[in-house]
């Protein structure tokens, strides 16, 4: 009661304009029951959206990625775990054979037995390729629905509380809103709820392993950044950021051998974990490890915005260079790109300094690595979302392109409409009303001026009604994605630039702490 | 500071309420544009075929065309408004108003434009909403639009299910914004235009009339005359457009749409509302009396069939005729009409409304569990005046919500209708507790001093809290989702099936009962 009384002197106290009167409805019970109402939101939206359909729906024989995570649920609980990642009669690996690390497929086991609870035809071996159904659908569905409540949602919810502690009545709204931008991203929800996969749990494991981090609980956040990795091996993206972060701390601790040996243990004792039933043989390790890499494809598929693809209309890299000449040109890029971050977070290691070095070191892979899908945005994006306190301006104009450059993608899936709903959705929460967030006043907004801002927009809805709505001269089939990869690429390319002088500029702060001060 | 001075109330409040009020619209619309594919009753062709029917037929034939089962049985001026859709409809896809063509056609440009229409008919309410709120406070005016743009009812039923609820909710939510700005012409204008969309809305006529004739046509006889005159003129003339072209082809046929009495007393799932207490307890006579060896009829027809005819739907309470349904909805009204009689205060109008749709809904005749939206989104307008309010509208809005749950009973809609209910709920709770922290903040209230003093007295430390009984009851609502959904399957398999709903309708009508009686008391007790 007495806390109650002393909120409502304040709330008199403060006038009409200021912005927790605006949203004092959502954050006057405090941070959880705050990220109680957007979480049930953002689940709404979750629901709404897998009422849409999902890639591969009614198209044979090879349907898409519904059908590749079935199928591995079938596989999984039909066969001994020794041959889930083996070629056989009974699992044939040229039919969307898994080629996620072991906790993608220990979870496709989980969530398989319960299909095969419900609805045991969905799951049957051999019979059920290609099932598709009301019910099945809708299993599915909630199997992304409840991942992505047990694992990304406590786990933003992890990362505001270490984020921000008990934060001041002022505040509270601004939490508000990075809450609902975490949980409302709109590409995220896209690709996992409308396209069909699981990236919230190897995201949210991430998230944990940041929060982790900014809490200094750094042998938790190897742990939880490990399950990531053997999650989706995508997650590597994240790995030199984490790796020279941690470097960097343990060097300026006492002992730092000691300190690197500790983290090298969980890592290890980690992935000892996840890949204990293969670890009886060292076939069995390279079988599984041969799956995962996926170097027999090319260097980018279909058209992603990454500097390979976009450089592509002039070099043809793919006619140029044989593939292993691609592969390490390929590498060195991505290291030389991630270079910068890399060294300035191992010395002066600092918790914002390592947010920027996520969003940098992931950057440099979507944009220089091997084998890029234009789903990987969702990498480099989970950074700037947890950044976006600091980075208004660049996350929201990080999130518009990255949504065009998964444009195409969603066309083909048939999800035009939730694209737009979602997007519209984030804009309005983003700019929602009675906030004083000082938006226009950032350096990569003043870099380009407010006409050429307003410029680029106004192409960027132009490109989606474009694509749309007309037909692609015939000597050129891919005319528009072409112009759509370039144009999100050239964006990437500034965000990611004024990341990295960003991060550089940020060389004062060395203590660890969570850094209260933001713009 | 500057800051705070910047937005001190002068200054901001026209245009940011406005951008504010658009923002709430916006965020709903994204939501219903993303539930475009959800499951949509039969209404939805229901009303695609009114706009076949009147895109392709003349105005005389509206009322009497039977290509399709789902005839046409709404006033003319909602026929006039499909007609207008209709021709949008026509350059979208013109098999949309095909009368043949178009049956059950399930295309996505039909769903698209259809649901489209019912988002931007919203706009409506949304006026409604705003010319009721337009002189509240900022932070009551916020509450005012979770519950009533946010209603999780309205996302069920308009957008789901589909029906355009928003928009004549709106029409009455204007009405009810004029009448208690004391412009009582304009006022009886939008009812009598409300009426001539949806007839089903004539509930509250008696309180409309008693309180116009009292509040408007007032001040000595040859002036009150006058105004009645004018008053009756208006009406006679917005029922004249509507009706008089009909009438004047010579059909009385659209009256015999409009009133269907063939149908039962209740509709096929039982809305929640007293007839359920009175068919339970003929049943357990009945069921009582054979035991002790009476001979008691069963009876032929059911009461939701279309026929009620010779057979009696009862065997052992009397029948219920439309006359009794609608005498007992008098009565009910009674104590509202003698206080509006006795001091047709204008504050009062949208609680009188309120009232007078719950005693329609709890003792009207078929009567279709939808039409609670009628009185949960104009109680919505009240619910922030006091804190007993607040609670009882806390209470009503859920179960109401709750009771709309058979209407989506695909199991893809389940996850939507639960986190549609529960984020409503964790919403109401949250803002009503913001709003009345403690007891003192309900002495600031405007309206109902007498009630609050008496809220002081007792609940002085209370704050947003509700009592035990309620939370005991809301505790039973999920025992009773429980049961239906898992426990009754699992137990029971198919026997009893229709068990379940039975017990929804049961417990819902308990707490629907209850809003009547807080209703009732709040008008009788008003000074």
């Amino acid at each position: 009661m007495k806390g109650k009384g002393t909120s409502d002197t304040v709330s008199v106290v403060d006038g009409d304009g200021n912005q927790c009167c605006w949203w004092w409805w959502l954050v006057h019970k405090g941070t959880t029951t705050t990220f109680l109402i957007v979480g049930l939101f953002a689940l709404l939206v979750r629901a709404a959206v897998s009422l849409h359909p999902y890639s591969g729906f009614a198209n044979p024989p090879k349907f898409g990625d519904y059908e590749a995570q079935r199928h591995w649920m079938e596989i999984t609980i039909n066969l001994p775990i020794q041959e889930w990642y083996r070629n056989s009669t009974s699992n044939d690996l040229s039919y969307w054979g898994l080629d996620y690390p072991p906790l993608t497929a220990y979870q496709s086991f989980i969530h398989g037995l319960f299909l095969r609870f419900v609805h045991p035809e969905s799951v049957s071996l051999f019979t059920s390729r290609g099932h598709e159904s009301y019910l099945g659908k809708l299993l599915m569905r909630w199997t992304v629905l409840s991942s992505d409540l047990l694992i990304l949602f406590p786990a933003v919810l992890y990362f505001v509380i270490v984020r921000y502690g008990q934060p001041s009545r002022s505040r509270k709204s601004d939490i508000g809103w990075h809450i609902a931008m975490l949980l409302l991203n709109p590409c995220l929800i896209l690709i996992d709820h409308g396209h069909f996969q699981y990236n919230c749990i190897s995201l949210g494991f991430t998230i944990g392993a940041v929060a982790g981090v900014l809490s200094g609980k750094d042998l938790v956040a190897c742990v939880l950044y490990c399950l990531a990795l053997n999650h989706k091996q995508m997650s590597a993206y994240f790995a030199p950021a984490f790796f020279s972060h941690l470097l960097g701390k343990c060097l300026r601790r006492k002992h730092p051998l000691l300190e690197v040996s500790k983290l090298g243990f969980y890592v290890l004792g980690t992935f000892a974990a996840v890949w204990w039933p293969y670890l009886y043989s060292k076939d069995s390790i390279l079988e599984v490890l041969s799956r995962l890499a996926p170097f027999e494809r090319g260097i980018f598929e279909d058209y992603v915005a990454n500097f390979w693809c976009a450089s592509s209309i002039i070099f043809k890299w793919k006619r140029l260079f044989r593939s292993e000449s691609l592969r390490i040109l390929s590498l060195t890029a991505t290291v030389i790109t991630c270079l910068p971050s890399m060294i300035q977070q191992i010395k002066s290691p600092s918790n914002r300094g390592f947010l920027y070095g996520l969003l940098n070191c992931s950057f440099a892979f979507y944009l220089f690595s091997f084998q890029v899908h234009e789903k990987s945005i969702l990498l480099p994006l989970l950074p700037a979302s947890l950044l976006a306190m600091e980075e208004p301006f660049i996350f929201k104009w990080f999130m518009q392109f990255a949504m065009l450059s998964m444009f195409p993608l969603i066309c083909r899936d048939g999800l035009v409409v939730p694209y737009f709903a979602l997007l519209a959705l984030f804009i309005l929460i983003f700019d929602a009303p009675g906030q004083q967030r000082v938006k226009e006043g950032n350096y990569l907004y003043n870099y380009l001026g407010a006409t050429t801002v307003r410029l680029v927009l106004f192409c960027y809805f132009i490109l989606h009604i474009v694509y749309l709505t007309m037909n692609p001269p015939e000597k050129y089939p891919f005319l528009f994605e072409a112009i759509i990869m370039n144009v999100c690429f050239s964006q990437f390319v500034l965000v990611t630039l004024g990341c990295n002088i960003k991060q550089w500029v940020l060389n004062k702060p060395t203590k660890l702490e969570v850094d209260k001060k933001f713009i | 500071m500057g800051k705070q001075k910047l937005s001190s109330k002068g200054v901001q409040n026209s245009g940011c309420t406005k951008a504010t009020l658009w923002w709430f619209y916006l965020v709903a619309a994204c939501i219903k544009v993303l539930l475009f594919p959800s499951y949509r009753s039969t209404d939805f062709e229901v009303h695609r075929n009114w706009l076949a029917v009147t895109h392709s037929l003349p105005l005389s034939q509206w009322y009497f065309d039977e290509t399709s089962p789902w005839t046409l049985d709404y006033p003319p001026f909602f026929a006039h408004f499909e007609h207008f859709l209709s021709m949008f409809a026509h350059l979208i896809d013109p098999k949309i108003v095909h009368l043949q063509e178009g049956l059950n056609y399930s295309a996505n440009t039909v769903v698209y434009f259809q649901r489209g229409t019912v988002i931007l008919s919203d706009l409506c309410l949304l006026y409604g909403v705003y010319r009721l709120t337009r002189n509240l406070d900022s932070r009551k005016q916020k509450l005012i639009w979770l519950s009533a743009i946010w209603s999780p009812m309205l996302f069920i039923v308009d957008h789901v299910h589909f029906q355009y609820n928003g928009f004549l909710i709106g029409i009455l939510l204007i009405s009810l914004s004029y009448l208690e700005e004391g412009r009582d012409l304009l006022g009886g204008f939008f009812f009598a235009v409300l009426l001539c969309l949806k007839h089903l809305f004539a509930v509250a006529a008696p309180v409309y009339f008693v309180y116009l004739l009292r509040h408007y046509c007032r001040g000595g006889i040859g002036r009150g005359f006058t105004r009645l005159l004018i008053m009756g003129g208006m009406v006679a003339a917005v029922f004249a457009a509507a009706f008089g072209p009909f009438f004047h082809l010579g059909q009385i046929q659209v009256i015999r749409r409009l009133f269907p009495f063939g149908r039962g007393l209740c509709h096929a799932y039982w809305a929640p509302n007293f007839w359920v207490f009175y068919i339970m307890s003929d049943k357990g006579l009945a069921f009582i009396l054979r035991r002790l060896g009476f001979n008691v009829q069963t009876p032929t027809a059911t009461f939701t069939a279309g026929l009620v005819g010779d057979s009696s739907p009862f065997s052992v309470l009397p029948q219920v005729t439309p006359l009794v349904t609608f005498m007992m909805v008098l009565l009910a009204l009674s104590p509202c009409l003698l206080k509006a009689w006795k001091d047709p205060k204008p504050q009062m109008i949208s609680r009188w409304v309120a009232y007078a749709y719950t005693c329609g809904f709890l003792f009207g005749w078929h009567v279709h569990e939808k039409a609670s939206l009628h009185f949960v989104i104009p109680l919505a307008i009240v619910a922030v005046q006091t804190l007993e309010d607040a609670k009882h509208y806390f209470l009503l809005s859920i179960v109401s919500c709750y009771s709309l749950f058979p209407l989506l009973f695909e199991a893809q809609e389940y996850p939507i209708k639960v986190l549609l209910l529960l984020l409503h709920l964790i919403l109401m709770w949250s803002g009503f507790s913001a709003q009345f922290p403690d007891g003192a903040e309900t002495a600031r209230a405007p309206t109902g001093h007498h009630t609050e003093k008496k809220v002081d007295q007792h609940k002085s430390n209370g704050g947003f809290v509700i009592g035990w009984i309620e939370r005991m009851y809301l505790v039973g609502l999920v025992i009773v989702e429980i049961w239906g959904q898992f426990l009754h399957p699992l137990l029971l398999g198919d026997k009893l099936a229709f068990a379940p709903l039975m017990l929804i309708s049961i417990y819902c009508a308990l707490g629907i009962m209850y809003s009547w009686i807080w209703q009732l008391t709040f008008i009788v007790k008003s000074p």
